[in-house]
């Protein structure tokens, strides 16, 4: 349905356009009408200060939030037209979240299939089948009969990938994906991750990881307060911000023992 | 002159000790063990008791238990729904329900159904393990609903969260997600809900029953009466609710190390 940018695609890669999306909680706007736009086969790094409105943008992408205004269209699919099978689009969209969210009941091998035989209606061999390739694409192939609990953050971070894998997306969103890690592992995500981007998704990710934005996304987008204030290559952006707002964040970031503490 | 922490343990300790002490001798000398057995310990003249303590009153409590916990189950899954339910006036109407329901003393709601609704119905005259039923079932289904609710209430946001980003409709999401862990979470507390309309199910004797539905403490009194054993027979009965209800104990108390060790 939709063509890749990537030169050796190995997913079916969908984009995504956003036009002034707008969402409040109450009185509080969140976000104050973003326009963004992700190819087919990109990986975009959304960067910004806690409480910019960073997850509230992923989450319109995948309707989990009810946006108040704008369109989204993700891949074949207008998101945001109420008459659309919201279900059916969120197949395609996967999400991987800063605390996991495994299903706690259910082991490793399970929560790759749950989705795949009840949502997709595949049957269970084929479920297995999809399940275990996408595991040990994560490196825990043979963690399939464990529980999450039994399992290092890292390691439920990465089934949380391969759970997502499992459907067969055209999109990933990631919601601060390592925040919650111990910075041991940290690498091991990353590294899923990376692959993934080489490998031609497309990829929507929030991060505070500035060292991966830089390697592998080929686009930056610093939001705060709402809005979008600076965008561009990802050396650019981080190497050589333009806007003031971008410099103090990410001299923060960059350099946190060094940060003046405004009175 | 201040004490010390170790100089106060050691001081209660002893209190502790000679308050047992005095209170065994007393029990001891005090008590005239001869018309203590045959007050409460008349084993002797007890087995006319059995089999019925057993094939009626322990089947009847048993049946009874189980009929209204099964109403109460159902009803209560109702009612913890509708107190979630985005719709008002399902969700004032469950609160007023369950206030209800949880302020009176169950045995006032068996009353009402003995004997209210014959008198407000003129011939309707339920069997009386349906009263049972919906009376006892009527009063746990209160405290249940706010058990369930709590327990679907405890399963993290963001394991809804993501089943529906993996395409789950909502009530896939609640079936084979927030369920099953809901459940484990509420068994300890439903396991002792079936404790207390074990013991509640003795109550029942206020409707009147015939001697085939006698239940376990209405089995006991007649007992008493009929054998001269003084009150060995209610003694024999409640040692056939500690059968139930200690077993039950144990494997509430199984469930609740067990979701601590999955929570951890
Ligand atoms: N469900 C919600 N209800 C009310 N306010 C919310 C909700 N979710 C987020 N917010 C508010 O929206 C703002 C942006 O939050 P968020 O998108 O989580 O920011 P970020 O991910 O960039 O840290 C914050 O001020 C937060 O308090
Ligand atoms: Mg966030």
């Amino acid at each position: 349905m939709n063509e890749t940018t990537n030169p050796t695609p190995v997913f079916q890669a969908a984009g995504v356009s956003i036009t002034g999306l707008r969402k409040s909680y109450g009185a509080n706007e969140v976000l104050k009408g973003i326009d963004l736009e992700v190819k087919p086969g990109e990986v975009v790094c959304l960067i910004g200060p806690s409480g910019s409105g960073k997850s509230t943008l992923l989450r319109c992408v995948n309707l989990l939030e009810q946006p108040n205004a704008g369109v989204i269209h993700v891949g074949g699919f207008e998101a945001t037209d109420l008459d659309i099978d919201l279900d059916k689009m969120r197949q395609k969209v996967g999400m991987v979240f800063q605390q996991f969210n495994l299903f706690a009941h259910l082991t490793v091998m399970q929560n790759c299939t749950i989705a795949q035989t009840k949502v997709l209606k595949r049957p269970a061999a084929q479920a297995k089948e999809t399940a275990q390739k996408n595991l040990d694409r994560v490196g825990l192939g043979a963690f399939g009969d464990r529980y999450p609990d039994e399992l290092s953050g890292g390691q439920q971070q990465r089934v949380a990938i391969a759970r997502a894998l499992s459907m067969d997306p055209t999109l990933m969103l990631f919601d601060e994906p390592t925040s919650a890690l111990d910075p041991e592992t940290v690498g091991e995500v990353l590294a899923i991750m990376r692959s993934l981007a080489k490998a031609g998704m497309t990829m929507l990710v929030v991060t505070h990881e500035m060292s991966f934005a830089k390697e592998v996304a080929d686009r930056v987008i610093f939001m705060d307060g709402g809005v979008v204030v600076e965008q561009g290559h990802a050396k650019d952006v981080i190497g050589n911000p333009q806007q003031p707002r971008t410099q103090d964040f990410l001299k923060r970031v960059l350099d946190p023992t060094h940060v003046e503490i405004a009175e | 002159m201040a004490m010390t922490p170790r100089r106060r343990a050691r001081i209660s300790k002893i209190l502790q000790i000679t308050i047992f002490v005095v209170v065994i001798v007393l029990l001891l000398l005090k008590i005239d063990w001869k018309l203590m057995n045959e007050a409460f310990f008349n084993f002797d003249k007890i087995s006319p008791l059995f089999p019925g303590m057993i094939t009626i009153g322990l089947k009847n409590t048993l049946f009874y238990t189980v009929i209204s916990f099964a109403f109460g189950l159902t009803l209560g899954l109702i009612l913890a729904l509708m107190k979630t339910a985005s719709f008002a006036p399902y969700r004032w109407l469950a609160t007023g329900f369950i206030e209800f329901f949880r302020g009176i003393p169950a045995i006032l709601v068996l009353l009402a159904f003995g004997f209210g609704i014959p008198t407000a119905f003129p011939g309707v005259v339920w069997p009386q393990p349906v009263n049972i039923m919906l009376a006892l079932g009527l009063v746990s289904s209160a405290y249940i609903a706010e058990t369930l609710r709590a327990g679907l209430q405890a399963v993290p946001k963001g394991q809804v969260e993501a089943a529906r980003s993996l395409g789950m409709p909502a009530w896939r999401a609640m079936i084979t997600i927030v369920i099953p862990q809901a459940f484990k979470i509420v068994l300890p507390p439903l396991t002792n809900e079936v404790i207390l309309l074990t013991k509640d199910s003795s109550l029942a004797f206020i409707l009147g029953m015939m001697a085939s539905q006698f239940e376990l403490t209405k089995f006991g009194r007649d007992g008493m009466i009929s054998l001269g054993a003084g009150l060995t027979p209610l003694i024999v009965a409640g040692a056939m609710y500690l059968v139930i209800t200690i077993p039950l104990s144990l494997v509430a108390r199984k469930f609740e190390s067990r979701t601590a060790r999955a929570n951890r």
